[in-house]
């Protein structure tokens, strides 16, 4: 138990440092950096709590993915930030504003928020099927049973998306080389190739 | 009741420890001997005699070449970013040795058998590209710069496929447990079924450790050396052996998705006399020597050829295949866990008698 509880502290705070880093460090690319400990850090956190199956596809997905792009943007910018933070500091009011808003509305949610009558049962009783099965399982067998529909949304939502950024960016450039594999494949040596006797002395 | 926990703690916290030296020392020294072994192969096919003057046969050189790492001068440009510049080729190692963790080298030998074993493994290697691309952005250099960018598009485009060949070794297994998939039943048919994934997975994993015939990250021919460019002394080696741990960790999992793991091979009863973890061993050196074997053999990919191949080829391969594996075993009845875990046929070919009534 200690054991844990110190590795909690350690994941917590650790957590919360890189997210500061990551909106105060001056380099770009340092920012990144902070964000892909932060992810990690939250991984740790999942693990803790025994969700190691959404721990370690935290991990995959914005670690070994996400960040990867946001990285690769990142560093193919070359934007000059200290003229971008020049006019900075006139947001700062509506920052704030907005920042204040935020806070507030969260506040009244969780001075507000209770939770049903029987949830304390409901908990327990979820709480023992997960023991039996394992995690990863337990997972499956409600994602593909009880939330099929809204799960299915999902990945069509992200399927429009994805064919959505295709089309933008996708354009026809006449007069460009490219290479077709099949034809070549297709080639045969006999369609391309004519071997001639040359007698001695005399050109083709 | 208090010592005896403290006794059980220490014990383990002891084996822990114990094993960890174990597995490190002995990735360090098959690291420094398949970079002989390399030499060695790549020369006998070419006809060439490989290392030969530095101890008998010339298996002294990998210390020699160690030392020579170990005495030489740390270069830093003046230009680098140090603090990422330092940190990239410890994180690459850092990943190489943390994924060791969750291999089970035989029945009771494995560190963390965890649950979600093979995600915690695509986890650390999806993280691999990390130190390539932080090491051609902090050299602050035109080709280190070209052979990160290049190295990440790749990385990223092989894991896709990657990622749903272990779906479908998962289908045939039912776990994510590492040992459980070693220990699953595999009827003669689903192995068939896999040979194919197999054979794309270890063009992937070629393509994942930056290794010829994929290595543009590296294209010593147009790019100087990519992302190692800047590198030099003890930095240069700590890339040089993660890159060659990454190689004998892909090698080993591999091994325990499709080659049964420490398993003797074609569950021939009477081979189960060989501790696993020879067999484990030498399958890994099988996998090892087709790394080699690919480097000799075959020229490099131009780089729309290696992304052709990738999104074009084993994408929509593997994905047809994930489909194809799960209404197989869903028609035949062979699903993990249908039929109260029995299976069809029960010919479960994989797995010697003497260890499965151990069971």
């Amino acid at each position: 138990m200690v054991v844990q509880a110190l590795a909690f502290y350690l994941f917590a705070v650790v957590l919360v440092l890189s997210a500061l880093m990551v909106i105060t460090a001056r380099n770009p690319v340092h920012s990144v950096l902070f964000l892909i400990l932060a992810f990690f850090n939250a991984a740790g956190l999942f693990v803790l709590l025994g969700a190691e199956f959404i721990g370690m596809i935290l991990v995959i997905v914005y670690v070994g993915a996400v960040a990867v792009l946001f990285l690769f943007v990142v560093m193919m910018l070359d934007i000059n930030f200290s003229d971008l933070r020049k006019g900075a500091m006139q947001f700062v009011p509506i920052g704030l504003l907005i920042g204040g808003i935020l806070l507030f509305e969260l506040g009244t949610l969780y001075a507000t928020w209770q939770f049903a009558p029987a949830v304390q049962e409901k908990l327990a009783a979820a709480a023992s099927v997960a023991i039996e099965a394992d995690n990863t399982k337990a997972l499956g067998e409600i994602l593909y049973t009880k939330y099929f529909l809204p799960f299915q949304m999902a990945g069509m939502i992200l399927f429009v998306a994805m064919i959505g950024a295709i089309v933008l960016t996708l354009r026809h450039r006449p007069g460009v080389r490219r290479q077709k594999v099949s034809l070549q494949h297709a080639r045969r040596a006999e369609d391309v190739l004519e071997i001639q006797k040359v007698p001695s002395g005399t050109g083709v | 009741m208090m010592e005896f926990v403290l006794w059980i703690w220490g014990f383990w916290i002891a084996r822990t420890v114990v094993f960890t030296l174990l597995v490190t020392v002995g990735l360090l020294l098959a690291v420094a001997y398949l970079t002989y072994a390399e030499r060695k192969v790549m020369g006998a096919m070419q006809r060439r005699q490989g290392p030969m003057t530095v101890g008998p046969f010339g298996l002294l050189q990998p210390i020699a070449d160690g030392i020579k790492l170990f005495s030489k001068e740390t270069i830093i440009p003046e230009q680098a970013h140090r603090v990422v510049f330092l940190m990239a080729p410890m994180i690459l190692f850092a990943l190489s040795l943390i994924a060791w963790v969750v291999i089970p080298f035989d029945k009771d030998w494995v560190l963390a058998n965890i649950n979600v074993g093979i995600l915690y493994l695509f986890a650390i290697s999806s993280m691999g590209v990390y130190g390539v691309v932080m090491a051609g952005w902090a050299s602050n250099s035109r080709y280190a710069f070209l052979g990160a960018l290049r190295s990440a598009s790749q990385m990223v485009s092989y894991e896709v496929s990657m990622g749903l060949i272990i779906v479908c070794v998962l289908l045939v297994a039912g776990s994510l447990n590492l040992q459980e998939i070693v220990l699953a039943p595999r009827p003669f048919w689903t192995q068939v079924l896999l040979f194919p994934m197999f054979i794309v997975f270890t063009i992937s994993i070629l393509a994942e450790t930056n290794r010829a015939p994929f290595d543009l990250p590296e294209g010593e021919s147009e790019i100087t050396g990519g992302f190692m460019v800047e590198y030099s002394a003890m930095t240069f080696a700590l890339f040089f052996l993660g890159e060659y741990a990454n190689m004998i960790l892909m090698s080993a999992i591999a091994v325990t998705l499709f080659l049964g793991g420490w398993l003797p091979p074609f569950g021939l009863a009477f081979l189960s006399f060989v501790p696993g973890i020879i067999w484990f061993a030498l399958k890994v050196a099988f996998m090892l020597f087709v790394f080699i074997w690919a480097r000799a053999t075959l020229p490099r990919f131009r780089y729309d050829q290696l992304m052709r191949l990738g999104w074009k080829v084993f994408l929509p391969l593997t994905l047809v295949w994930v489909v194809m594996t799960a209404g197989l075993l869903m028609t035949f009845n062979a699903l993990p866990g249908q039929n109260d875990g029995a299976y069809a046929y029960e010919s479960t070919a994989n797995i010697p008698a003497n260890i499965k009534a151990e069971q």
